[in-house]
């Protein structure tokens, strides 16, 4: 066989790019331990039970949008019967998930969820504090 | 059913043909990822002229979509069997202007990711939404008028009974697209230029001379491309209907002038100044607006004289002329000068940049691309069955 | 003639109920928030500008050297264009060619509202013209709509060009259109619009049109005002003393 090289060459290349997926993580250090989320230090009641924030959350934060935009209602009862104003640097952020890094970026980033275009705007002191150091 | 394998096989022009497309598709599509990344920013446009070549390109091509009508309305309406064989040409021309405009609305909003919030919350007095409405019903009526009607040829038998309602819809709403796209503007009470009754029955004139104009260039070169030859009469009487459009068109646009020049209004005088002589030394668009006016009367004795409207290698050029002017008054000025000058009285020059003029060509370049597929698939569906 | 003690109390009862009434019904009936801008009072300090670099501040309104990318909120203009069928050759020199304030209107009438294709922009009850930059797909009909030139597209994104970034408010993203609000945020916590609260010379006034007792309703009961374009039907909502 004339072509022996190339077809080898050409074996080990599609051998090497097809388990991309497996070496690659590896390599770069990456570890199946989930995201650690650093709590709020002042805060120890959930807006709402957790498992239930976990799940919708965004949910929450869109109704949450709609109910403040458009209605103009920023006062927002908690199951708890605290209520709560809602705004997300001014609440959210400052109030109780104090460092977005720490908090919301850790699940985010672990599940690639990225999708939410909320920071485009919405002002997350972190960078700031960050930006001065 | 949709017959793609004819447009699969073909000569090696049409292969050629198709790779050029695809590149300045390909180019269009690279300049609009670099729009997309930082914005409408890489425009000409700007806090004055917020409207420029993007949504002045829909605005001409509403009416070549619309223009559609003036084949299916004498031949569905009133049997007119001359334009038996061309229907299906001119349906097809407007499915590619419809997505063609579909294509510039996108490329010209800020925000094209949300594109559907105009479904989820529709605003019944926004005209816009009732543009988004007729227009995507024109685009769902002509592609299943043209479906089934070629699908009827090429099985050997008439269409079936109900498609017959369906293209007798199509002519009101044809007219329909093109008075909502007028409205667009005309609803309008800070741009005076815009603010005048007249502008759908202009916009309506010019859509049925600059698309019938491009229906004959077109059949012109399918004539010299395939073996298809739609007919000289029906030519002839394109071309009868261009005249017509065309002499009422300019005369319009006549009525326009004078309002504004004998009322002598500024706010309606001052439009029209920018257009032909500029505004504080700002020039743009004066040789764009002169040169519609020469075109057009160029175009017009070669129309109106018999001789030469029957000379096909004249009628060429004057159909040439019409688009080229019609495209630059409409494509063009009216857009642009609608915005000069400003609420506020500022004069605010406006050219497209590079991107802008590079993702305008990507999109002309996908509508000839689905002309092209569309006319190759009826007329080798017509050669097989001859 | 002989009045009755019945008769005293019938009537003072019946008054001191219709002017409780009419308190009510103003409470109850939804407010008009309006401005009056005092142009000469506006003029005492030409160099001024607090009051705009109080808006933009506040609301993280970007800084561009780029003339065509401009945003702005609330600005000057000449009063021959601000006002430009007031204007003659003999436009009395308090006037001629000073710069007078101009804003979103807030129309009662708004085009903007009309024809916006997702109500992103819409009239609230109180009067406000509202944005909602979540549901704008930057169309940029609301701009064409404008008869006052008082809206901004976001050609590029803003936030390179903030001088400042305050975290009280948010920015905007590119593709989106913005205005003057009138404030929304501020009139929730019970404070007046950044502007307003700015002018060191008290010459923007913001209230209720609709509370026979306000300042801006007695303002415009006193004093001759005009408005932009009023022949166009769109209703503004600033009124100024001229």
């Amino acid at each position: 066989m004339r072509d022996r090289g190339i077809i080898l060459a050409g074996l080990v290349l599609f051998l090497g790019l097809i388990t991309f997926p497996a070496w690659y993580s590896v390599a770069r250090g990456a570890t199946s331990k989930g995201p650690q989320l650093v709590l709020p230090a002042t805060e120890k009641q959930c807006v709402a039970p957790t498992a239930w924030m976990r799940a919708w959350h965004m949910d929450l934060l869109v109704r949450w949008r709609e109910q403040v935009v458009r209605e103009g209602n920023r006062n927002y009862r908690a199951a708890n019967g605290r209520v709560y104003s809602v705004s997300l640097t001014g609440t959210c952020i400052m109030k109780c998930h104090t460092v977005k890094a720490d908090f919301c970026d850790r699940c985010h980033n672990y599940a690639a969820a990225r999708g939410p275009y909320c920071w485009d705007c919405h002002v997350d002191p972190g960078l700031i504090r960050r930006a001065s150091r | 059913m949709f017959m793609f394998e004819k447009a699969v096989t073909g000569s090696r022009r049409y292969w050629l043909w198709l790779l050029a497309l695809a590149v300045v598709i390909g180019l269009g599509k690279l300049a609009y990822l670099y729009q997309f990344s930082t914005g409408l920013g890489v425009t000409g446009l700007s806090r004055d002229v917020s409207w420029g070549l993007y949504i002045a390109q829909f605005t001409f091509l509403v009416g070549i979509a619309a223009s559609a009508v003036m084949v299916v309305l004498p031949y569905y309406l009133h049997n007119f069997k001359v334009f038996a064989k061309i229907t299906i040409l001119g349906e097809f021309l407007a499915i590619s202007a419809v997505t063609m405009c579909m294509l510039f609305v996108f490329v010209d909003m800020g925000q094209p990711t949300r594109v559907l919030n105009m479904i989820l919350h529709p605003t019944l007095n926004s005209i816009m939404f009732w543009d988004f409405v007729s227009l995507g019903g024109y685009l769902l009526l002509n592609a299943v008028i043209a479906l089934v009607t070629l699908d009827s040829e090429r099985k050997g038998v008439a269409p079936p009974g109900w498609i017959k309602p369906i293209i007798l819809l199509s002519i009101p709403w044809a007219i329909s697209i093109h008075t909502v796209t007028a409205f667009l503007y005309s609803g309008l009470p800070g741009r005076s230029l815009w603010l005048t009754a007249i502008l759908a029955p202009r916009f309506l004139a010019s859509a049925f001379s600059s698309g019938p104009a491009l229906l004959i260039l077109l059949c012109l070169a399918i004539r010299r491309l395939t073996k298809f030859d739609p007919g000289r009469e029906a030519i002839q009487k394109l071309a009868l209907i261009v005249t017509y459009a065309m002499i009422i068109n300019v005369f319009f646009v006549g009525m326009e002038l004078f309002t504004a020049l004998y009322s002598q209004i500024p706010e309606h005088l001052e439009h029209f100044h920018y257009m032909f002589f500029g505004l504080e030394g700002k020039t743009t668009l004066v040789p764009w607006m002169w040169g519609s006016v020469v075109l057009a009367a160029v175009s017009l004795p070669l129309l109106i004289i018999p001789q030469a409207r029957q000379n096909e290698r004249l009628l060429a050029v004057a159909c040439g002329m019409v688009f080229l002017s019609l495209w630059s008054e409409k494509g063009v000025c009216l857009v642009v000068c609608g915005f000069v000058p400003s609420p506020l009285g500022a004069v605010t020059g406006y050219s497209p940049t590079l991107p802008e003029a590079a993702i305008t060509l990507g999109v002309w370049a996908v509508g000839a691309l689905m002309i092209t597929v569309f006319y190759k698939i009826a007329l080798s569906v017509r050669e097989s069955v001859a | 003639m002989k009045i009755t003690r019945q008769g005293f109390f019938w009537v003072t009862g019946l008054a001191t109920l219709a002017h409780a009434g009419r308190k009510v019904l103003a409470a109850a009936a939804p407010r008009r928030w309006a401005m009056v801008v005092d142009a000469q009072k506006c003029l005492r300090d030409q160099g001024c500008t607090k009051c705009i670099q109080a808006c933009h501040r506040a609301h993280n309104v970007p800084q561009f050297r780029e003339p065509n990318h401009q945003i702005v909120w609330i600005w000057k203009e000449r009063f021959e264009r601000a006002f430009a069928s007031q204007q003659s050759e003999y436009t009395a020199e308090t006037f001629r060619d000073k710069p007078v304030l101009v804003l979103c209107n807030h129309c009662n009438n708004p085009p903007c509202v009309r024809v916006c294709p997702t109500r992103a922009t819409w009239k609230r009850e109180d009067g406000l013209v509202m944005m909602d930059w979540h549901r704008c797909i930057g169309c940029r009909y609301c701009v064409a709509a404008c008869p006052y030139g008082s809206r901004s597209f976001n050609w590029v994104d803003p936030r390179p060009h903030l001088p400042v970034l305050n975290t009280d408010f948010p920015t905007r993203t590119k593709g989106v259109v913005e205005k003057c609000t009138f404030c929304e945020e501020r009139l929730a916590r019970g404070q007046a619009p950044a502007c307003v609260e700015a002018c060191p010379d008290k010459a923007l006034v913001f209230g209720d049109l609709a509370d026979q007792d306000s300042e801006v309703r007695k303002l415009v009961r006193a004093r001759y005002t005009i408005r932009r374009k009023p022949e166009l039907g769109t209703q503004p909502q600033i009124f100024y003393i001229v």
